[in-house]
């Protein structure tokens, strides 16, 4: 059966470059890097090269980078490390409400340990406001993260004035960028974040290697202690063929990024018109241009995501939804809620994520299946009934 | 989709009975739009046995093969035999469920009975 895989924001396929330059680092060059001894010069020298071609690709300066396992990881120590580092000061975080539960659960602990949250809200867009930040800061405000591409509707949040504010009330500002770095152009200085979490599995490098910027002079707490690996703000041996992963990963991506992006992002609109216009009551959630270039997100009316995603699946065509049916706490992604979306219209979302291997040609092939099940499953909801009903009368 | 069944997988693919009773003798609703599932189920009654029975579903692969599941088992039943379908039963028929789908999606079985309640109100009716 033809398999056309669509979740790239769940992770992305590794880069065959990508597994060929790790593969020496799990058996020739097994080597503790803080060894003394010869054995760990090698993989001391592929992580420093790693860290190098990491901070190239978002312009920071390698010694500002901080490898961890993962980009939930880089999320953990940048809320919860900077919080504890910087608590003298005052126990305000500020976040969006729609981050990563990396971000929202990791805020959530830290209210636990008595610092105060505020959920910023958005517009239908997704979009944070400067003003609201503005408004939100307070004297006790230490952080403010705000997510940079959003994973379930693609928005992508305007960093660049939210910082003017940060810069002006002198409070740290972090961005959870897993779903940006690699697919999009990311400059440290142009967003002006002090701290900035990524991800190799979400730029076709490995699981289990990812990265957090902290700028030089912004003080944190390690969440993992032990020795003195990465600056002692990440003890624990260094997962070596990861780290080299990732790093090759970011190397590829410097090449390949202005290409990269341009080919998602047309593949994407294209996506985006047909959907539109060939599914009725179907509308696109997130911002239509500010958006993630593969990323492609809708609510179907009157179906739920779920049983769309079982009959792809049928077809071979993985995609992901935020749908309540879908969570196993059986509820509407908050994002989807957070954008204004009335419960029985978030049940039917569908998310397309697209990378840099997939064609035009699968896309045919998604728009040649979806209207069929879109019809079958309408067809038997109650819902769809009502609103014929309503129609003719 | 592994965390279902073969039966599940079945009857959401192929559900059976799927549609709309016109001039029903019965008819339950369940759920809402929150939690995601919603249910109709229509019955025809005839000397007190469900001679045919039509359902729609608004949700997840769990509750589209539940309410197939139910139409099959009530269909030629009883309307006593009926009530006695249970939301352990039908999850039992279809190989088991996923914990987190028994509360939610399993409500087909509420769904009939109050079809059959639906019945039996309008039939008090028209006795009077």
């Amino acid at each position: 059966m033809k398999e056309v895989y669509f979740d790239n924001a769940a992770t992305t396929p590794p880069d065959e470059r990508v597994l060929i330059e790790m593969e020496p680092y799990f058996k020739d060059y097994f080597g503790n890097l803080s060894s003394l001894h010869s054995f760990g010069e090698a993989p001391r020298e592929a992580v420093e090269k790693a860290r190098g071609s990491v901070a190239e690709l978002i312009r920071a300066n390698p010694e500002e980078l901080i490898f961890t396992s993962s980009g939930t990881e880089a999320n953990n120590l940048a809320i919860k490390g900077i919080a504890f580092a910087n608590q003298r000061k005052g126990k305000h975080i500020i976040i969006s409400s729609i981050e990563h539960f990396s971000v929202f659960h990791s805020a959530r602990t830290m209210e636990k340990w008595g610092f105060e949250v505020t959920h910023l809200p958005v517009d239908k867009y997704g979009l944070v406001s400067p003003e609201q930040v503005k408004k939100a800061i307070k004297p006790e405000t230490i952080l403010v993260s705000v997510i940079h591409g959003n994973n379930e509707i693609g928005t992508i949040e305007p960093l660049e004035e939210i910082s003017k504010i940060t810069k002006e009330k002198e409070v740290i500002f972090h961005t959870d960028a897993v779903a940006t770095v690699g697919n999009t152009p990311v400059n440290i200085d142009n967003l002006g974040v002090d701290a900035l979490s990524l991800a190799g599995n979400q730029f076709y490098g490995p699981k289990g290697a990812g990265a957090l910027y902290l700028r030089k002079g912004v003080r944190i707490t390690p969440l993992i202690d032990g020795g003195i690996q990465e600056g002692g703000k990440r003890a624990g041996t260094e997962d070596v063929p990861a780290i080299v992963g990732l790093g090759k990963a970011a190397e590829i991506a410097l090449g390949e990024l202005p290409k990269r992006s341009h080919y998602l992002r047309e593949l994407r609109d294209y996506f985006i018109d047909r959907l539109l216009s060939e599914i009725d009551h179907n509308i696109l959630t997130g911002h239509r241009t500010n958006r993630l270039p593969g990323h492609v997100s809708i609510a179907v009316q009157f179906v739920e995501g779920e049983s769309m995603l079982m009959l792809l699946n049928m077809k071979g065509i993985a995609a992901s939804s935020g749908s309540a049916c879908t969570s196993r706490a059986l509820k509407a992604s908050h994002v989807l809620t957070s954008i204004g979306l009335a419960h029985e219209i978030a049940h039917g979302s569908l998310v397309f994520s697209l990378g840099k291997k997939n064609t035009r040609e699968e896309i045919d092939y998604v728009l040649e299946k979806l209207p069929p099940i879109v019809k079958r499953l309408r067809d038997m909801s109650p819902l769809y009934r009502n609103f014929l009903e309503r129609e003719k009368a | 989709m592994a965390m279902y069944s073969d039966k599940v997988m079945d009857h959401f693919q192929n559900p059976r009975n799927v549609g709309v009773i016109e001039d029903a003798d019965g008819i339950g609703e369940v759920g809402n739009p929150v939690c995601g599932d919603m249910m109709t189920f229509y019955i025809k009654v005839k000397d007190n046995v469900i001679s045919d029975v039509k359902f729609q579903t608004f949700g997840c692969g769990a509750a589209i093969a539940v309410s197939s599941m139910v139409s099959e088992m009530a269909k030629g039943k009883s309307l006593d035999e009926a009530l006695k379908i249970s939301k352990e039963v039908v999850a039992e028929e279809l190989g088991g469920l996923p914990a987190q789908k028994m509360h939610c999606s399993n409500l087909g079985a509420d769904a009939l009975h109050k079809a059959i309640d639906d019945y039996f109100s309008k039939k008090g009716k028209d006795n009077k």
